[in-house]
């Protein structure tokens, strides 16, 4: 559109301060408010054994439901792209489920299934296997949430990578792991870093569902999103202080997330 | 699909089930109660609201972003994925920090629909942006400078030209916009805790142990999502035509 430059002027200005109010202001206020008394006060807020533990959890989780959902991602998109089973359609659709399911709901779900009452939970409490209100149902809430990532970074460069170079690798005599790792692994090698990197970032930063399944007992099934929640429904100034400083942390860390989602986004785009 | 039944179908079956449990007149009551209309109500419009105007304001983002050129620009580019990569509560705590009790602005939206609107802004607005932007950068502007030479004006150029190329990647984002702030709860249960969102009324059921209204208000709202879904399946299939 040729236009003209006041108006293009506008328009960017219009753009850049809508994005400065939404994004930039409210995270600068939460650093300030971190920071306001001081580094070590808020470092004293990072340090106390329940942060400490709630960061680690959240990691561990995220370091479980990361490489699950990687490899049932890849797996997926294979079967998507190039299966010839029944039901790919169908399949097809409802990995996009997670995506628009209110993670509200995913906590409701997993109570009823695998809680004290729900359908399985007899089952795992005579096992000995407590997943309600203990971490092994904090992952699997993880896990449903940040399902289609994965599937969905991959599906489309698989598409793209055509079939051809894999059927030259098994008319060579390469078995299927060979023509997996050495033919299909490298062209789909960014879509699945990317999808990684996505996955990763909702599994760290997930609350609704994993609020849900958690005891939110500090020390064992508190993750970091969650002692944000904690902290800042707690009264008085100090537990508000400690509820930036957690919140601090998490942005330190989604930025990190942010920094390598820019750089393989564009690899991405270069090797496409 | 064993490992998507385990995690997603067989929890999500289950919702159902005890929804209808106690009969289906059960389950209209659990719907048809002020608090559950009300919650519902107060959702959808404000999801509406939003994904209207983020379909706006994402459409000009992904304008600027394309056809303009300035300095930072990649910058503003890498944080549109802002909202994605930050947990939602976080986004909740930024926005009480801005808008709430004790805001330096003085103004104070928290526990208002103001503060619901604005959280759901903040979580949805790369939805339109990244839907558009790819759509925008494959568009020959040779079209749009035809038309500007045969004398339309900058707006008609936009309504006949650039506007139906993009028309439907505006609504699958704005789509998309909508199924999220439908659902929403990080963003919202710090700044919004006295409204009565569905997502937040579904939660505060689960707390007080009442587990067949959770699932009846979650069943109202699973069937929305699969409205979106297949709503945005049949828009892009049509785009693959």
């Amino acid at each position: 559109m040729r236009i003209s430059t006041p108006a293009r002027l506008s328009l960017r200005t219009v753009a850049v301060l809508y994005l400065a109010v939404l994004l930039l202001v409210p995270l600068g206020l939460v650093f300030y408010r971190t920071f306001q008394h001081g580094f070590s006060e808020a470092w004293g807020w990072m340090t106390t054994p329940a942060a400490i533990s709630a960061l680690s959890l959240t990691l561990l989780i995220a370091a479980i439901a990361v490489p699950l959902n990687t490899i049932f991602g890849i797996i997926c998109a294979h079967v998507l792209v190039r299966g010839r089973v029944r039901g790919r359609a169908i399949l097809d659709a409802l990995i996009d489920l997670p995506f628009v399911v209110s993670p509200i709901i995913v906590g409701l779900a997993l109570i009823l299934v695998y809680g004290e009452s729900g359908w399985f939970g007899n089952w795992f409490i005579n096992h000995g296997i407590r997943i309600i209100y203990a971490p092994a149902g904090m992952v699997i809430a993880t896990v449903f949430v940040s399902l289609p990532f994965v599937v969905r970074e991959v599906a489309p460069v698989l598409r793209e990578a055509g079939e051809e170079q894999e059927e030259a690798a098994a008319t060579l005599g390469a078995s299927w792991w060979q023509t997996f790792r050495r033919v299909t692994m490298p062209s789909i090698r960014w879509g699945v870093a990317y999808g990684v990197v996505l996955t990763s970032a909702r599994a760290l930063g997930e609350i609704g569902a994993v609020l849900v399944v958690s005891s939110n007992v500090a020390g064992s099934t508190l993750t970091l999103p969650l002692l944000v929640y904690q902290r800042d429904s707690q009264i008085g100034p100090e537990a508000v202080s400690g509820a930036y400083a957690a919140a601090t942390e998490l942005i330190v860390i989604s930025l990190a997330v942010l920094l390598l989602m820019t750089l393989l986004g564009q690899r991405r785009e270069q090797v496409r | 699909m064993i490992y998507l039944s385990i995690f997603v179908l067989i929890p999500l079956a289950a919702v159902v089930v005890k929804a209808f449990a106690q009969g289906p007149s059960t389950f209209f009551d659990a719907i048809t109660n002020s608090v559950a209309l009300n919650a519902l109500g107060v959702t959808l419009g404000a999801s509406l609201v939003v994904a209207a105007i983020s379909a706006v304001m994402g459409t000009l983002v992904a304008w600027v972003l394309v056809r303009d050129r300035f300095p930072g620009q990649r910058f503003v580019n890498a944080l549109i994925d802002l909202p994605f990569a930050l947990p939602t509560i976080v986004a909740g705590l930024t926005l009480v920090a801005l808008y709430g009790p004790d805001s330096p602005f003085g103004l104070s939206l928290a526990y208002t629909r103001a503060g619901v609107l604005l959280a759901l802004m903040f979580v949805t607005l790369p939805f339109v942006v990244r839907s558009v932007q790819p759509v925008l950068i494959d568009l020959n502007p040779e079209a749009e400078e035809c038309a500007a030479s045969l004398g339309a004006s900058n707006w008609t150029t936009f309504r006949r030209i650039v506007f139906p190329s993009i028309r439907q990647s505006i609504v699958s984002g704005a789509a998309l916009s909508f199924a999220r702030g439908v659902g929403e709860f990080g963003a919202i249960v710090l700044l919004a805790g006295k409204v009565q969102i569905a997502s937040i009324v579904i939660f505060a059921d689960i707390e007080s142990d009442a587990p067949q209204a959770a699932a009846s208000l979650s069943v109202v709202l699973l069937l929305i999502s699969l409205i979106i879904l297949v709503l945005l399946r049949v828009l892009g299939n049509r785009h693959a035509h």
